[in-house]
C-alpha cells in the first residue's frame, strides 16, 4: 500500500508527460497540414516539372489525398507502436534520419550549455565581487549586446570575421571532407564546433552572467557570509565554496528551463554554420512540407525537454537540501 | 606525457601532408541542393544530374556541338520514315559491380525511363525496344521523334542494371540501389553522408582508356548559399557550378585565383520571365498584355539590375539552341504605345491617374531575379497607371500552390527548355497541357490552336529545316500573343579554380559527365 502511495505521483508525472507529448504531435501534425502546398509540390519543384499522372501517384502514395483526420489517426497509431514513419523527400525510416542527425545537435547543445554556465557563472561572480568596478561594467555591456543581438547575425558575423577576414576556422560543417584519423578526427570536429558553440552560447552567456551576478550580490549580503569573513576565511573560500553554491539555484532553474530554446537556437546556428544535426533537419523539413520527419523531430525533442525538465528537478534537489525535504 | 607537444606536431604534419598528396586526384564541388536519391532515370533535377550523369553511362553523350558524339553506343541510324532507331552498343562495357552492359539493360532502361520519369513527353512515341542481339538496340516509334536522339543525353537516359533495378527488385521507387546506385559511368558512388557530402570514386575499368583521370570528386553540400560563396572564395571548393546570382558572378569575376565560365549548359535553356494569367481580366485581353511590355524596359533590368550578367531571352527558346528565333518582337521601351494601348482597350485612367491594380507574385528567397525586378516594374507600370502589389511567397510550395490553381495575376517564373522544345517548351504552350494543380504546366492558361498545330508538326517533323520553320513561326506567335513576357536567360556558370582543367563545358554544362576534369600541372 505505502509503495503505491509512493509511485502514484511519479505515475501522475509520467502520464501527464505522454499527455503533454502527444498533444505536441496533435497540434504540429494539424498545423503542418494548414500550411499551403505539400511535399508533393516540393518534389515536383526539385524535379523541374512532371505530369499531373506522376503527381497523383505520388500523392496517393503517401497518402496525401486522404481527409486530414485520417492522416492524423493513421500516424498516431504509427507512433504508438514505435513506427515514424518515411520521410516523404529521402524516402528512408525517419528514425533513421533522427539517429543519424541526433549527435550532433547533442554535441552542440551541450558544448553550448557547458560553456554559457561556465562562462557566464564565472563573469557573474566575478563582477559581483566588485559591483561598481570597471570589471563589472564591461561585463554588463557585453550582456546587453549578446542579449540584444539575433543569434543568426552574431553567427553570421563571427563567419565573416572568423572565416573570410582571419580564416582560422572552418566556415561549415563539422568535419572536414578528408577525414584524418586518430586524435586529428577529434581535434577536427572540436575546431569546426568552436564557432556554432559560441554563437549559441551567446546569449545564455549574457542571460546567466547577469542572472549570477544578481544572485551573488543577494547570497554576499546575507548573515552566514559575514560570519565566514569574520571567521577569518579568506575570501576566495567565501566566494567559490559558500556563495557561489547557493549564488548557482537560480541558474539551475533556468537552465532547465531554457533547454527547449536551446533547441530553437539550435535550430538557426545549425543552418548558419551549416552543421549537420536536428535542427537544420528541421528546418529543411518545413520547406520541404515533409510532414514526417517534421513530426519525428517535434515529438523527439518534446520527449528530449521532458527528460530535461526531470533532471533539472534532480538536480536541483541535489544542490538545495532544503528541496530535498519537500515532497511533490 | 611529456612528448605530448611533438607528437600533436606530428599529426598535424602528417595530416597536413595527407591533405595535400590526395589533392592531386581530388576535386571537391560545392553545392546547395541535397538529392533525393541518384538514379536520374526515374527522376529530374540539376541535384540528381550532376551524379547520374556520373555514375551511370548512356548511349549518346553531347560536348559543345549539339550533334550527338558516341558514349555507349559507337554508331546509329535512323529509318527513312523516322519510325525506327537503331543502336549498336560497345561490347566492352561493364557496371560498377563487374557485370556486362547489354542490349537487354538498355531496353529495360528505356522502358523505366518512360513509365517512370516525370518528362513524360520524352519517350512518350516509344512503342517498343527490340534487341536481337547483346550489342543491338532497335526502337520502334509511334511516329517520328527528332527529340529522341537528344533524350540520350547522359543526364536524361541513364543505363541502369536490370539485375539490380529490373522488377526482381521490387518498385523501383523503393529500391536501395537508389541511394547506392550502380552504373557503368566514370565514378563509382563510394560514400554518402544523407544531406552533407557524397563521394565518387574512380571507375578503374570504365570504357574509356585513361578516363576518368581523377581519383575522387567530394560532392559537398551547402543549404545556404552564402556559406557555399564564402567557402569557394575561401579556397575550400575547388569548383561550383550553376551559380546564377548576377551579384556574386560579378564579384568573383573579379577573383585572380577563381575562373567563371558562363558560356555553357545551353541544352538545359533555363529562362526567367514574367508570366500573365491570360484568363484573368483585364490581362485577359492580348492588348493589354503588350502594353505592360511597353511600359517595362527590359534593357534596364539586363544592364543594370541584373549587371550585365545575364543575356536577354526574346522568346519561349532560348538563344543557344540552334532552333532559336531572333527575329521577333522586342518590346522595346514606349510609355505613350503603352498609354494607347490602354485607352484602346477601353481601360481609362481614373481621378487618381489610376487604371487598375494587379498583384504580382514571387518567391521571397528569389531576390535578384524575382523581387528586384517586379519592384522596378512597379514603379515603372505606375507611370501608365497601372498598380502593382508585391506578393512574395515564403516557400516555394506557397508559391507554386498559387500558381498550379491559377491564383495569380502575373507572376516571376523560371522554366527550363531541357534541350529539345518537345522535352520541356511545348508543356508551356498546349491547349492540352492546361492542368490545374500540375506547376509548370501552362498555367498561363494560354490556347492558340495555330501553336498547337505548329507545336505538334514540329514534335514529328524530321527535316531539319522544316523544323526550324515551324518553331520560327511558333516563337514569332507567342512572342506577338505574350502570355508570357521573356526576360532573361539565368546565367548558370560554372565557377572554378584556375589550375582545374576539362571542367565540362558543353550544352550540358555542369551536369555532364566529368570524365575529363583533371588538375594542370
Amino acid at each position: 500500500m505505502q509503495t503505491w502511495h509512493k509511485m502514484t505521483p511519479t505515475l501522475m508525472r509520467l502520464l501527464e508527460a505522454f499527455g503533454l507529448v502527444m498533444a505536441v504531435v496533435i497540434l504540429n501534425f494539424l498545423l503542418i497540414q494548414m500550411a499551403p502546398g505539400d511535399p508533393v509540390e516540393v518534389i515536383v519543384g526539385e524535379m523541374g516539372g512532371a505530369s499531373e499522372e506522376l503527381i497523383a501517384q505520388l500523392r496517393a502514395q503517401y497518402g496525401l489525398d486522404q481527409p486530414v483526420l485520417h492522416q492524423l489517426g493513421i500516424y498516431l497509431g504509427k507512433v504508438l507502436t514505435g513506427d515514424l514513419g518515411y520521410s516523404y523527400y529521402f524516402n528512408t525510416p525517419v528514425m533513421e534520419l533522427l539517429l543519424q542527425r541526433v549527435p550532433a545537435t547533442v554535441l552542440l547543445c551541450l558544448s553550448a550549455l557547458f560553456v554559457s554556465v561556465l562562462v557566464g557563472t564565472f563573469a557573474g561572480a566575478f563582477s559581483a565581487r566588485k559591483p561598481d568596478g570597471a570589471g563589472s561594467h564591461i561585463v554588463t555591456v557585453i550582456s546587453l549586446i549578446g542579449y540584444s543581438a539575433p543569434v543568426f547575425w552574431i553567427g553570421m558575423m563571427l563567419l565573416i570575421l572568423f572565416a573570410s577576414v582571419w580564416p582560422i576556422f572552418p566556415v561549415s560543417g563539422m568535419q572536414s571532407l578528408r577525414k584524418p584519423s586518430g586524435i586529428a578526427y577529434y581535434l577536427d570536429i572540436l575546431h569546426h564546433l568552436v564557432l556554432p558553440t559560441v554563437t549559441l552560447a551567446m546569449i545564455y552567456i549574457a542571460y546567466y552572467s547577469r542572472l549570477a551576478r544578481t544572485s551573488m550580490i543577494e547570497v554576499l549580503g546575507q548573515d552566514y557570509i559575514r560570519t565566514a569573513r569574520a571567521k577569518g576565511l579568506p575570501e576566495n573560500k567565501v566566494m567559490w565554496k559558500h556563495a557561489l553554491r547557493n549564488g548557482l539555484i537560480p541558474i539551475v532553474t533556468m537552465v532547465g528551463l531554457q533547454f527547449g530554446q536551446l533547441f530553437a537556437g539550435a535550430v538557426l546556428v545549425e543552418t548558419v554554420f551549416n552543421w549537420p544535426g536536428l535542427g537544420r533537419l528541421a528546418y529543411e523539413s518545413i520547406l520541404r512540407r515533409d510532414y514526417p520527419t517534421l513530426l519525428g523531430i517535434l515529438l523527439f525533442s518534446a520527449v528530449l525537454v521532458m527528460i530535461a525538465n526531470v533532471l533539472t528537478d534532480i538536480a536541483y534537489r541535489r544542490i538545495d537540501p532544503r528541496m530535498r525535504k519537500a515532497r511533490t | 606525457m611529456k612528448h605530448w607537444k611533438s607528437l600533436l606536431a606530428a599529426t598535424c604534419m602528417a595530416a597536413l601532408m595527407a591533405g595535400s598528396a590526395m589533392a592531386e586526384g581530388s576535386v571537391v564541388i560545392g553545392s546547395t541542393g541535397v538529392p533525393r536519391h541518384f538514379n536520374g532515370a526515374i527522376q529530374s533535377g540539376i541535384f540528381t544530374f550532376m551524379p547520374s550523369s556520373n555514375i551511370y553511362a548512356s548511349p549518346l553523350r553531347y560536348s559543345k556541338s549539339w550533334e550527338p558524339e558516341p558514349y555507349v553506343a559507337t554508331s546509329w541510324e535512323t529509318s527513312e520514315d523516322g519510325l525506327t532507331v537503331t543502336l549498336h552498343l560497345r561490347d566492352d562495357v561493364k557496371f560498377h559491380d563487374g557485370e556486362p552492359l547489354t542490349s537487354a539493360d538498355v531496353k529495360f532502361s528505356i522502358e523505366t525511363i518512360k513509365a517512370n520519369h516525370p518528362f513524360k513527353t520524352m519517350l512518350a512515341p516509344v512503342e517498343s525496344v527490340d534487341t536481337p542481339d547483346d550489342v543491338t538496340v532497335v526502337i520502334h516509334l509511334a511516329h517520328p521523334h527528332p527529340a529522341l536522339l537528344l533524350a540520350m543525353s547522359p543526364v536524361l537516359m541513364p543505363i541502369l542494371p536490370e539485375h539490380v533495378y529490373g522488377p526482381e527488385a521490387g518498385d523501383i521507387q523503393q529500391n536501395p540501389a537508389n541511394l547506392a546506385p550502380i552504373g557503368a559511368g566514370p565514378f563509382k558512388m563510394a560514400e554518402y553522408k544523407q544531406g552533407e557530402y557524397y563521394k565518387m570514386v574512380k571507375n578503374e575499368d570504365f570504357f574509356i582508356e585513361g578516363k576518368p583521370i581523377l581519383d575522387e570528386v567530394y560532392v559537398q553540400i551547402f543549404p545556404d548559399t552564402n556559406s557555399l560563396m564564402l567557402a569557394l572564395e575561401r579556397g575550400d571548393l575547388d569548383m561550383v557550378p550553376f551559380v546564377s546570382s548576377p551579384r556574386d558572378l560579378k564579384r568573383l569575376s573579379g577573383n585572380a585565383d577563381l575562373v567563371v565560365d558562363s558560356d555553357l549548359g545551353q541544352a538545359i535553356g533555363p529562362i526567367n520571365w514574367l508570366a500573365y494569367n491570360t484568363k484573368k481580366p483585364p490581362l485577359d485581353d492580348v492588348r493589354v498584355r503588350k502594353a505592360i511590355n511597353y511600359a517595362i524596359d527590359r534593357d534596364f533590368m539586363l544592364k543594370v539590375l541584373l549587371q550585365g550578367q545575364a543575356p536577354v531571352a526574346p522568346g519561349p527558346i532560348v538563344p543557344g539552341s540552334p532552333l532559336a528565333n531572333p527575329d521577333v518582337e522586342n518590346y522595346d521601351l514606349d510609355l505613350e504605345k503603352a498609354a494607347a494601348l490602354l485607352d484602346e482597350a477601353g481601360l481609362k485612367p481614373g481621378a487618381d491617374g489610376m487604371r487598375f491594380t494587379i498583384t504580382a507574385d514571387a518567391s521571397a528567397a528569389d531576390e535578384e531575379m524575382g523581387r528586384n525586378l517586379l519592384e522596378y516594374m512597379k514603379s515603372q507600370l505606375r507611370k501608365v497607371g497601372i498598380g502593382v502589389e508585391l506578393r512574395l511567397a515564403p516557400d516555394f510550395p506557397t508559391w507554386a500552390k498559387r500558381i498550379s490553381s491559377y491564383d495569380f495575376d502575373v507572376t516571376i517564373d523560371k522554366v527550363f527548355n531541357w534541350g529539345d522544345p518537345v522535352i520541356g517548351v511545348n508543356r508551356t504552350y498546349l491547349t492540352s497541357n492546361i492542368r490545374p494543380g500540375v506547376i509548370w504546366s501552362n498555367t498561363q492558361q494560354y490556347s492558340n490552336p495555330k501553336v498547337d498545330e505548329l507545336l505538334e508538326a514540329a514534335a514529328l517533323e524530321t527535316d531539319p529545316e522544316e523544323r526550324k520553320a515551324l518553331y520560327d513561326e511558333f516563337q514569332k506567335i507567342v512572342v506577338d500573343d505574350t502570355p508570357i513576357y521573356f526576360l532573361n536567360v539565368i546565367p548558370y556558370a560554372t565557377v572554378y579554380k584556375t589550375g582545374l582543367a576539362g571542367v565540362p563545358d558543353g550544352i550540358w554544362g555542369g551536369v555532364s559527365p566529368m570524365d575529363d576534369l583533371h588538375w594542370e600541372k
